[in-house]
């Protein structure tokens, strides 16, 4: 095992016991909003209280596909775009863990897009923190189901031809219990909502926007990180239980950030111990007869 | 027939092999391309992106592999060249829609740039595992052509080439390329388009009562049609009479899915493109393909300093495999030494077409990197060594296998 | 280990294959089945999900293959043995997710009904289409395990033997059927609990401080433990070192991937299962899985009984190939005969066995079903009065046609 190599008190990270730092420095460019947004997730994970050693965090592919492996919980560094569906094999196999799933846009929109309204539809019980940064990232700046209108990226070199999804609206619309929307400024906001969906029973859905320097301000010369946290501080407006149809991002667009849906559905696995006792009781399977 | 003067950029460049396949795919006459990124293959996709509309030829950034694949199968239909890129993860997703698209006997090319695998695996370096995959890897009984190139050039040159079998077979054709080759930055020439040519699509030109989708011609391959022009066209990935219509006897199987692989097999001599070396009178060949024949020169010459007379066997197309010449070689050498970014893959079509006349040696190296020409060179030695032929394939162990498994072995981080 | 008593359905029944292999499931201890309906595999998953609630069994059926294969692995990594069931189509669509289980090295069950393919094919008919692809489907290299059964008693048996390998190996195991054996209906005998072999997971043992994910033992083969018990590890489809980290160096490459071949290179001789008859002093052998074995067997009766020397070599498991016996068997042969369902697959690995010392009559069979036996014993008579040894595959054709 690698070591750490600084022990003094005043140099151990604040979030040392839920962050592998034998893996230290992470990959993530400067200006990424990954790591705000990890930070954000390991505060709300003491602030839950809930047994690390009982989450679970699944990732895909990508620049936040890399999550998985720096939070120090059992963790998966799954396929692209299918975190969703390997969450759910873990979630309906042992109902005791808390599954959390982190991954990007393009991974869970464009690829999993089908997984994510799935899971939204049978109410899994998950978290699932989306990153979403406008682009693909990881292989160098290529258009997303999130990139607006007229942005350029390496695949839309004229600019995007494409209408992006608005994430919180297709999640509401798929039935998830609970939506919400900040950006990697709004740190504290991010972090209670991040507490909140954690204590949350069913599909919660926590969209994070996150400034990527090294390609989408790049390409689209909006400049570095810090200006982009500051068009999130002049742009953002927070508005709780706004309509999700009113959340779609424009290029260089106001962004409305806020807790947008907060509902009670019946979670999968609630509805299936249902039918399983019911079943039990009747002491007969659904042919009515047992066996051959 | 020549191709089109506006979509080829004639001149010489120094650019990687993703954008050489790129061009090389619109000079083809490529006009929807369908793709989603995927390291190491995305520059060829940029490419695409960048020049496309210039020329005429439609992109699209589809939501996954599935989804590019099953685009370009439908742009077919419509009429156009297509053509879809990806890298290792990205083609296992694709198989499904691959024995589909031989099905539906649907000319497309598939650009593969190979990494190290499985699964995720190495994203950004180089491999050769995908091999065998490219032949097997969708469900059911069906052929493809696959052709290894070795350089940017070639991968100009062979994506044209891909383009032009994909139309005179009608089948899936796959350019096995790898992230060495991909991302290799080299001169690339492209000629005059009149000096490029190009395979016309086989379109179907009688009256219109009179068309069966699936009627062949003598070489097996039917002509094609396609959408909007009134003939009611049905296209079904069920077996298919020659009308299209699905067909429920398994008594059919042997009419119309045997047709799909006896149309390659059965014109295998003309689609094999191979390129010998000194193998007559040869001792040891070296059978290789894409990168690997380049790390492979070394070694030969290596070997060749100490004596050995080696020949060397590059595959150009790797399916359909060329059985007949490496049995008429095996009856004359001593043996056979296969060095591929895979723990053996080809090789085991080497050593099922040796029959047993000459030993098989292979090199393996697990990806990630390039072979040490030494170890080619050790393992021409060893072989040339064998009194008879060794039986089975031969795992020649190579420096890196010692280093990382015999003794005292850190991993770097 | 014993056999939990809950999931065994002892005594003697009539099954169709599909419903063995589901009980062969449960009795083996598959707890989860992650799911998405296609013909002809239904009636697996429609057997299992009727005694899912007495035996304490979870299934979900998932959106498509892809998410049906990764919800499969994910159920595994949580103690659970799992399985998922499919065909042709959904089995070309498993193949990134099989890759990801084999470097995760996840144990699990595929259960592949063969119909024949390509693309949509005849969804009900059988085939033997897909065998090369159980063994080469996915990108990169790796090595699996592929069972063939011939009967609904086989289909129970070999179920049980797959999720022991896969455990035992920690690689996802193919149960490699076809359209006929999944539908045929036969006698299944199931034994008591106690007399049924469970390979249990190889948890690690170790002091918890010092567990590495992949941390191999001798075998090549690493210890696992489940989430949820404070362990904290991380995998990934990364290439990966002991700790599950990713590292992208070909020495990496060479120390993950390399032991992934060698853990069932090294061990084919424990793996490969196959079945000889009359094979002492035959002088034709045919080669045979799945379904055509049951025709080859019934062929070496009447061959025999016209006195032809032939025997039968029945491939219970497909892959890893059993290529040391079958270049024994080269040396004494005249020829082999191979009938597959297919337009020549598995003949190709006889081929390369065989070293060029033997004849090799391929036989496809499909339009005939699966009622060919008078093919096979003309070939193996025509095999058996061949002089010399040709080079290569010499496909067998009816005279008639």
């Amino acid at each position: 095992m690698a070591t750490q190599k600084v022990n003094t008190n005043k140099d151990i990270h604040p979030m040392e016991n839920l962050l592998r730092m034998d893996r230290m420095p992470h990959i993530w460019c400067p200006t990424c909003g990954i790591g705000l947004a990890v930070t954000a997730f390991t505060a709300a994970l003491e602030k839950a209280n809930i047994d690390p050693n009982m989450v679970s965090i699944v990732s895909g592919i990508g620049c936040t596909g890399r999550v998985a492996g720096y939070v120090k919980v059992d963790s998966f560094h799954t396929t692209h775009g299918r975190p969703i569906a390997f969450a759910t094999g873990i979630k309906v196999a042992n109902p005791k863990m808390k599954v959390v799933v982190f991954s990007g846009d393009g991974d869970l929109i464009a690829i999993g897009g089908n997984h994510f309204i799935h899971a939204a539809r049978r109410n899994i019980d998950m978290l699932v923190v989306c990153v979403n940064n406008f682009i693909y990232a990881m292989t160098g700046g290529q258009v997303a189901p999130t990139t607006p209108l007229a942005a350029y990226a390496t695949t839309s070199p004229y600019g995007c031809v494409e209408p992006p999804f608005n994430i919180p609206y297709l999640a509401d619309s798929s039935g998830a219990v609970y939506v919400a929307r900040y950006t990697a400024l709004h740190i504290r906001r991010l972090t209670n909502a991040l507490t909140e969906a954690l204590n949350k029973k069913g599909f919660s859905v926590v969209e994070v926007i996150s400034p990527c320097g090294m390609y989408y301000s790049r390409i689209n010369r909006l400049g570095d990180g810090l200006e982009m946290m500051k068009f999130y501080h002049d742009n953002v407006e927070i508005k709780h239980g706004e309509d999700t149809k009113n959340l779609e991002i424009g290029f260089q667009s106001k962004i409305i950030c806020g807790k947008f849906v907060d509902r009670e559905r019946p979670s999968y696995m609630e509805r299936y111990n249902q039918w399983l006792s019911e079943v039990r009781a009747s002491a007969k399977n659904p042919e009515g007869k047992k066996g051959a | 027939m020549k191709a089109d003067q506006k979509s080829v950029l004639t001149g010489v460049y120094y650019i990687d092999g993703d954008v050489a396949a790129g061009y090389g795919a619109l000079a083809a006459g490529c006009k929807f391309v369908a793709g989603y990124p995927i390291t190491p293959s995305t520059e060829a996709f940029e490419a695409v992106c960048h020049r496309g509309p210039k020329v005429g030829t439609v992109f699209i950034q589809m939501e996954d592999e599935l989804g590019s694949i099953s685009a370009i199968l439908g742009a077919v239909w419509s009429g156009v060249k297509t053509m879809t890129i990806t890298s290792g993860p990205g083609y296992s997703l694709m198989q499904e829609a691959i024995g589909f698209g031989a099905m539906l006997e649907t000319p497309f090319v598939l650009l593969n740039i190979q990494r190290g695998g499985p699964s995720t695996g190495v994203p950004t370096k180089t491999g050769q595992a995908d091999m065998m995959q490219s032949r097997w890897g969708s469900h059911g009984d069906y052929e493809v052509i696959a052709i290894a190139p070795d350089s940017p050039q070639e991968m100009f040159d062979y994506t044209i080439k891909a383009f032009n079998l994909a139309e005179k077979y009608r089948c899936p054709v796959m350019i096995m390329s790898d992230e060495c080759v991909g991302h290799m930055t080299e001169k690339v020439v492209i000629p005059d388009a009149d000096k490029i040519y190009v395979e016309p699509r086989r379109f179907y030109t009688g009256p219109a009562a009179d068309y069966r989708p699936y009627k062949p011609d003598p070489d097996l391959v039917p002509k094609m049609a396609k959408a909007g022009e009134g003939l009611n066209l049905y296209i079904t990935g069920i077996v298919h009479d020659e009308n299209g219509y699905p067909v429920s006897d398994e008594k059919y199987k042997s009419i119309y899915v045997k047709r799909l692989v006896d149309k390659i097999r059965l014109n295998k001599n003309e689609i094999i493109e191979l390129k010998e070396e000194g193998t007559d009178g040869a001792d040891v060949i070296v059978v290789s393909y894409g990168i690997s024949s380049r790390v492979a020169v070394k070694g030969v010459e290596m070997a060749r300093q100490k004596g050995v007379k080696v020949g060397t066997l590059r595959l150009v197309t790797v399916w359909p495999f060329p059985d007949d010449r490496i049995n008429e070689l095996a009856k004359k050498t001593k043996a056979f030494v296969v060095p591929e970014i895979n723990y053996g893959q080809v090789v085991y079509d080497v050593a099922r077409c040796a029959h047993g006349h000459a030993s098989v040696v292979l090199v393996p190296h697990g990806g990630a990197g390039v072979h040490n020409p030494d170890d080619v060179a050790d393992a021409i030695e060893f072989a040339v060594k064998q009194e008879k032929p060794l039986e089975g394939v031969h795992e020649f162990k190579t420096r890196l296998e010692k280093s990382v498994f015999e003794g005292g072995f850190k991993l770097k981080e | 280990m014993k056999a939990d008593k809950s999931g065994v359905l002892t005594g003697s029944h009539i099954l169709s294959g599909n419903e063995a292999c589901a009980e062969g499931a449960l009795a083996a201890g598959c707890r989860f089945l992650g799911l998405y309906p296609i013909v002809p595999s239904l009636e697996v998953s429609k057997r299992f999900l009727q005694r899912a609630p007495e035996v304490g069994a979870t299934f979900i059926q998932m959106e498509d293959e892809v998410s049906a294969l990764a919800a499969v692995l994910g159920a595994s990594w949580t103690g659970k043995k799992s399985m998922t069931v499919t065909s042709g189509p959904g089995f070309s669509l498993m193949m990134e997710h099989l890759g990801l289980g084999v470097m995760l090295e996840t144990p699990c069950v595929i259960v592949e009904i063969q119909m024949v393919g390509p693309g949509l094919g005849l969804p009900t008919r059988p085939a033997q289409g897909d065998i090369m692809q159980s063994r080469w489907g996915s990108h990169g290299d790796y090595e699996i395990i592929a069972f063939a059964p011939s009967s609904a008693q086989e289909m129970f048996d070999f179920t049980i033997k797959a999720f022991n390998l896969s455990e035992r190996y920690r690689v996802p195991v193919a149960l490699m059927s076809d359209a006929y054996v999944a539908q045929l209906k036969e006698k299944v005998a199931i034994p008591s609990a106690d007399q049924i072999n469970i390979e249990p997971r190889r948890y690690y043992g170790g002091p918890r401080d010092s567990y590495l994910p992949f941390k191999r033992d001798e075998d090549f083969v690493p210890p696992m433990v489940d989430i949820g018990q404070g362990y904290r590890f991380h995998v990934t489809g990364l290439t990966h070192d002991d700790r599950g980290y990713p590292i992208m160096f070909e020495e990496c490459q060479e120390y993950n991937v390399h032991p992934l071949v060698r853990k069932i290179r090294d061990f084919t001789d424990k793996i490969i299962d196959i079945e000889e008859k009359n094979t002492n002093d035959a002088e034709v052998v045919i080669i045979s899985y799945g379904v055509s074995s049951r025709a080859s067997l019934k062929v070496v009766e009447q061959a025999r009984s016209k006195g032809h020397k032939v025997g039968s070599l029945k491939l219970n498991t497909v892959w890893p190939f059993p290529e040391k016996r079958v270049a024994e068997l080269a040396s004494q042969v005249k020829a082999f005969v191979v009938p597959e369902m297919n337009f020549g697959q598995v003949v190709q690995e006889v081929e390369r066995s065989a070293y060029g010392k033997a004849n090799i009559f391929f036989l496809t069979h499909g339009d005939n079903g699966v009622e060919y036996a008078g093919d096979i014993l003309a070939a193996v008579e025509e095999a058996s009065q061949m002089k010399e040894t040709k080079c290569g595959i010499t496909e067998w054709k009816k005279r008639s046609a």
